[in-house]
């Protein structure tokens, strides 16, 4: 489903990312772990298609298409989704509304006929529920005086909503209670199918006791310094990254 | 990658859609301002005596005055000598007496504005006054307004069916010495729109006029008197455009309310005046005086602008909050882009005992465009228990524009209760690129952005009116939602 290699990616002239390799098959989920300024919201920046990012070397295949060369819009119509670590508030604008546009960008992206209001709610309604929110939280403004938790929770509606194939969440975790995190995690793991995958940013280990990754990464000074399974994460857990940053430099 | 800030910028003007002009043969008087003019105008328009005088004692006036220079505003002096005062387009007799003797081609004008005259098409429940140039050239549904009692009419043609009336009321609200362009239009004011709702009713449908400029180096001076007897209940609508032209035209209007005991008044603008082109060339000078006087007890008038045109627009819609308990409301959405400027903002004067006022201001400023925002709150000591709520919000797109607040308060009443809040913002980069993370263009991104900014002031707006001001902001939402 994605593919990348040999990733290089400079902001501005300082280059952060340094030749990453990654493989993420339908239905994997994938861990990506490092302490901070590694390089892990770079990835999902570049990845989702944000500006002031160059990529100097490398490809990113998504679904055999080149990713790089995609308008973010775009990517997100043929089904890539950002959680992002910082949701944006937008005054005004009703979740309800911008979840409706949103969604039917996606359709007619896809040929699909849009959904009208009657059939709109229905789903909405129903997501909401699966996701246990409350149903008042459709009509606020997208993020406005929400708690963290909440924002986060929000993100999570979207992705469920929209319903996209590779899903990159950036450090869904921070600034999440234990029991925010567990809704979060629960909330995940109700979209979990065989042909939708998950990269998942994230400093702490404590989310991956929830959301169960297949694969886990470290990222360390632009590079992804070790893989393996979800035992690396308790591994990082006692040891903590100085372990692998210090194997990286010797 | 994401949208740029100059794309943002790019996103949000529009090209002018209706920029076309009518070939029509016209009655126009040369270009100059003298008493021999205003005689000419006064007897080509068949108007009761009182009248002549009215004019000249306001072109006297004017002549003493001179053109404020207070407004965040800049443009070259006008020449008035260089403006034709009166444009008509030609027509047998006494003008037409349907439909079917209008010039086709007006007709047509009208049609592509999407304003079909023919009362067939038009939507229910809607009535039209088709101001076109210096004559109104169209009534609908008069005789159904008839039958309610309401008038709705050319004002040249209320001047000689109901002299008294207009004579009663006219200059009551703004004084033939008022301001500068106020006394202007007071001495050339050509055409504009009539309505009378007698005591107690509700009017049974939306009025509004259609103010269109079509002649070249032609002034518009429109007139507009609103009454709404004891008891009763109006909304009007207006809306504005022109042709693209590279020079400046001057449209000069006034518009006086009145609302009596418990009588209440809603108005309501889509200004779409040519704004002039990305370099700032062309474009109408709006400088426009409107005032309501909620004369009577429990009166209520509620003033809703949507500005997007104009090179310039100098406008306060005011209320004069005479009667006890009378409420004034101003709810404003002001858009400026490439070069244009907008001064403009309310002024509430609390006289009567228990006056209540609310202002909502959005400005949305971007290329290189100035918008200011400008109010006063005056409240005069018998205005026991007055209160105001203020908020003024900007929102800048890009960094070559300018957002300016100036709010004046004045209060001489310690009983009165007066808030200002006021925001600054920008559209972000963080948020344009959430809304293309989720599958929206850029350009639809700040569609909604800037419908979420303005949602205040659109839910104000009747029904018809707020799908046409969104579609002007370049907006394809219904943003009815939430």
């Amino acid at each position: 489903m994605l593919s990348i290699e040999n990733l290089h990616v400079s902001v501005g002239d300082k280059p952060i990312l340094k030749g990453i390799n990654l493989q993420v098959k339908p239905g994997e989920i994938h861990a990506i772990m490092g302490p901070n300024g590694s390089g892990k919201s770079t990835l999902s920046h570049v990845l989702s298609g944000k500006s002031g990012y160059t990529v100097t070397e490398g490809k990113i295949t998504y679904e055999s298409k080149d990713l790089t060369e995609m308008a973010p819009e775009i990517r997100a119509r043929e089904g890539v989704f950002l959680a992002f670590q910082y949701p944006v508030e937008i005054p005004g604008v009703s979740n309800i509304y911008l979840l409706k546009a949103a969604l039917n960008s996606i359709r007619k992206h896809q040929g699909l006929p849009e959904v009208d209001a009657m059939d709109f709610l229905t789903l909405i309604k129903e997501k909401v529920r699966l996701l246990e929110m409350d149903e008042k939280f459709l009509y606020r403004a997208v993020n406005e005086g929400f708690s963290g938790g909440e924002k986060k929770r929000n993100e999570i509606l979207q992705m469920a909503v929209l319903e996209p194939k590779l899903c990159i969440l950036d450090e869904t975790d921070s600034g999440l209670d234990i029991d925010a995190l567990k809704v979060v995690a629960e909330g995940v793991n109700s979209i979990r199918s065989p042909d939708r995958s998950f990269v998942m940013i994230t400093h702490y280990q404590r989310l991956l006791d929830y959301i169960k990754p297949d694969f886990v990464h470290v990222l360390a000074h632009g590079q992804i310094v070790k893989s393996g399974g979800p035992e690396l994460a308790l591994e990082l857990e006692d040891k903590g990254y100085s372990w692998v940053e210090d194997k990286k430099a010797a | 990658m994401s949208a740029s800030a100059k794309e943002i910028e790019q996103l949000i003007g529009k090209e002018y859609k209706q920029g076309f002009v009518t070939e029509l043969e016209a009655d126009t008087f040369p270009p100059g301002l003298d008493e021999g003019v205003i005689y000419k105008l006064w007897k080509i328009k068949n108007e009761p005596e009182f009248m002549l005088e009215y004019r000249l004692k306001a072109f006297r006036h004017w002549q003493t005055m001179k053109s404020p220079e207070w407004a965040f505003v800049k443009f070259e002096p006008i020449d008035y000598q260089a403006v034709s005062y009166y444009s008509a387009p030609k027509r047998k007799e006494d003008g037409p007496k349907s439909l079917d003797e209008i010039d086709p081609q007006i007709l047509e004008a009208y049609k592509k504005l999407g304003i079909p005259l023919d009362e067939q098409e038009r939507l229910a429940g809607v009535a039209v006054d088709a101001v076109f140039d210096s004559v109104s050239v169209a009534t609908t549904f008069k005789s159904k307004l008839k039958e309610a009692g309401v008038i709705f009419c050319p004002i040249s043609e209320a001047l000689r069916e109901y002299p008294e009336l207009v004579q009663q009321y006219l200059g009551s609200v703004v004084p033939t010495g008022d301001n500068f362009f106020a006394a202007l239009n007071s001495a050339v004011f050509t055409d504009g729109s009539f309505v009378y709702i007698p005591k107690g009713v509700r009017c049974p449908m939306e009025l509004s006029t259609y103010f269109r400029i079509n002649a070249a180096n032609t002034g518009q001076f429109e007139r507009t008197l609103i009454i709404a007897d004891e008891g009763s209940h109006v909304s009007y609508l207006e809306g504005c455009t022109a042709p693209m032209r590279d020079e400046n035209q001057l449209h000069a209007a006034v518009v006086e309310l009145i609302a009596l005991d418990n009588a209440e008044i809603k108005y309501s603008t889509v200004q779409n005046w040519y704004p002039g082109d990305k370099d700032g060339k062309g474009g109408i000078y709006n400088f426009v005086t409107k005032r309501a006087d909620c004369r009577g007890e429990n009166s209520k008038v509620s003033w809703t602008q949507v500005e997007t045109g104009s090179a310039i627009t100098w406008k306060y819609p005011s209320c004069v909050l005479t009667g006890n308990n009378s409420i004034g409301e101003f709810y404003s959405v002001a858009l400026t882009n490439n070069y244009q400027q907008a001064d403009t903002g309310t002024k509430m004067i609390h006289i009567g005992k228990n006056t209540r006022s609310t202002i909502i201001s959005k400005g949305i400023s971007a290329g290189h465009a100035q918008n200011t925002y400008r109010g006063l709150v005056k409240v005069l000591k018998g205005a026991e228990n007055a209160r105001n709520y203020t908020q003024c919000d900007s929102l800048l797109v890009g960094d070559k524009c300018g957002a300016h607040t100036f709010p004046y308060v004045e209060v001489k009443q310690p009983s009165a209760q007066v808030e200002h809040e006021a925001t600054t913002s920008k559209i972000s980069e963080d948020q344009l690129f959430f809304c293309q993370q989720r599958g929206l263009s850029a350009e639809d991104a700040v569609s909604m952005i800037v419908n979420g900014f303005c949602k205040e002031v659109f839910k104000e707006l009747p029904m018809e009116f707020a799908v046409e001001a969104q579609a002007l902001l370049g907006l394809s939402l219904e943003g009815s939602v939430g």
